[in-house]
């Protein structure tokens, strides 16, 4: 068993309204010096694969067809293996 | 109980008052909230067929135009139309889309014509970060399409929106070529059809509220024409988009009507 921690962020060419009112608010607090805030999603996908090479191909590809929309975003992960129990 | 029949038996008994009929299909998806709006506005307004397609069928029952109407299908979640793109029915809307087949996608539909690679482009979170829900003024910017040759280049439709992810995106090539191949049909605009940075509602690049794909058979528009279809309501500019669809199956089956006169 493997799981892949995905994160999924807006492309930087791309305006991110939600990380701007954030960063807003986090002046209102008080702390200036944030300079920039970008939102993005967190995904843990867990898989049943026999080799990290093979879990390394599904995630990808679940990236790529659905978690992740190329034209506005982009993705990273890591994969580790989980240990039974 | 298969849910798709009773859904669809809606007013069974209704008499068409028109020899033309058009078989639009209006596709039901979880979440879908528009989709009896749509049905009432071709089948009612416009005295057109209209059958619901639950998400789960296989077959689009042999309809002549496909709606994706608006909602949150699936929630939303995810992204607007990412998981709706996956379901049965979508299998065939692709397939009849690039046979050439008519696909309109209103609100929702449009974010999952654009998740589904059937449009290009994305449609983010709204500049303003609030859901919007209000009449816009729309400008038409190409009458030569099926989906608005019922109205005229230039002209200023007012049609209502109602979104909270309707800022559409598009790269700089891919905006290139939707103006090349005139498939920008709508952009935000005042009253007077000029297009300011105050008309446009979401934040969408260059105020863009719909567009074809450049086969020019697959159009995704936010705002709602069907929300201003019935007079009752006040406004009937929405009309004009079903309209032109159906203009557009007149003049094909006149088309081939004299051809097969000439032939014979």
């Amino acid at each position: 068993m493997y799981q892949a921690k995905i994160i999924i962020t807006l492309r930087k060419s791309i305006l991110d309204p939600q990380g701007k009112a954030v960063h807003h608010a986090l002046e209102s607090l008080g702390l200036e010096q944030v300079k920039e805030v970008r939102i993005g999603k967190y995904v843990e996908v867990t898989i049943d694969a026999a080799t990290s090479k093979e879990a390394d191909e599904i995630t990808q590809k679940a990236c790529k067809k659905l978690l992740a929309n190329p034209v506005m975003e982009d993705y990273n992960y890591s994969i580790e293996e989980l240990k039974e129990q | 109980m298969n849910i798709s029949t009773s859904y669809m038996d809606v007013d069974s008994d209704f008499k068409y008052h028109d020899n033309q009929i058009v078989k639009f299909g209006v596709v039901v998806f979880p979440g879908s909230n528009c989709d009896h709006d749509a049905y009432y506005a071709v089948r009612h307004v416009l005295g057109q067929d209209a059958k619901f397609l639950w998400h789960k069928e296989t077959s689009l029952n042999d309809v002549d135009v496909v709606i994706l109407p608006g909602g949150f299908s699936y929630g939303d979640y995810l992204r607007c139309g990412a998981i709706a793109r996956f379901s049965p029915i979508m299998k065939k809307v692709v397939s009849f889309a690039r046979d050439g087949g008519i696909v309109i996608g209103i609100c929702n539909g449009f974010q999952i014509l654009c998740e589904a690679g059937l449009l290009p482009g994305a449609l983010l979170r709204n500049e303003c970060l609030t859901f919007v829900c209000k009449f816009v003024n729309l400008r038409v910017e190409n009458d030569n399409t099926i989906f608005t040759s019922a109205c005229k280049r230039g002209e200023v439709l007012q049609i209502p929106i109602a979104h909270g992810e309707g800022n559409y995106f598009a790269d700089d090539e891919t905006l290139k070529n939707l103006k090349k191949n005139n498939q920008i049909l709508f952009r935000y605009c005042d009253i007077h059809g000029n297009i300011t940075q105050e008309s446009n509602p979401n934040g969408s690049i260059e105020n863009i509220a719909g567009i074809m794909n450049k086969e020019g058979n697959v159009m995704g528009m936010m705002p709602h024409p069907e929300r201003a279809a019935d007079p009752l309501f006040g406004y009937t500019d929405g009309q004009k988009i079903f309209q032109s669809v159906v203009k557009y199956f007149k003049s094909v089956s006149n088309r081939l009507l004299s051809y097969k006169k000439e032939r014979s």
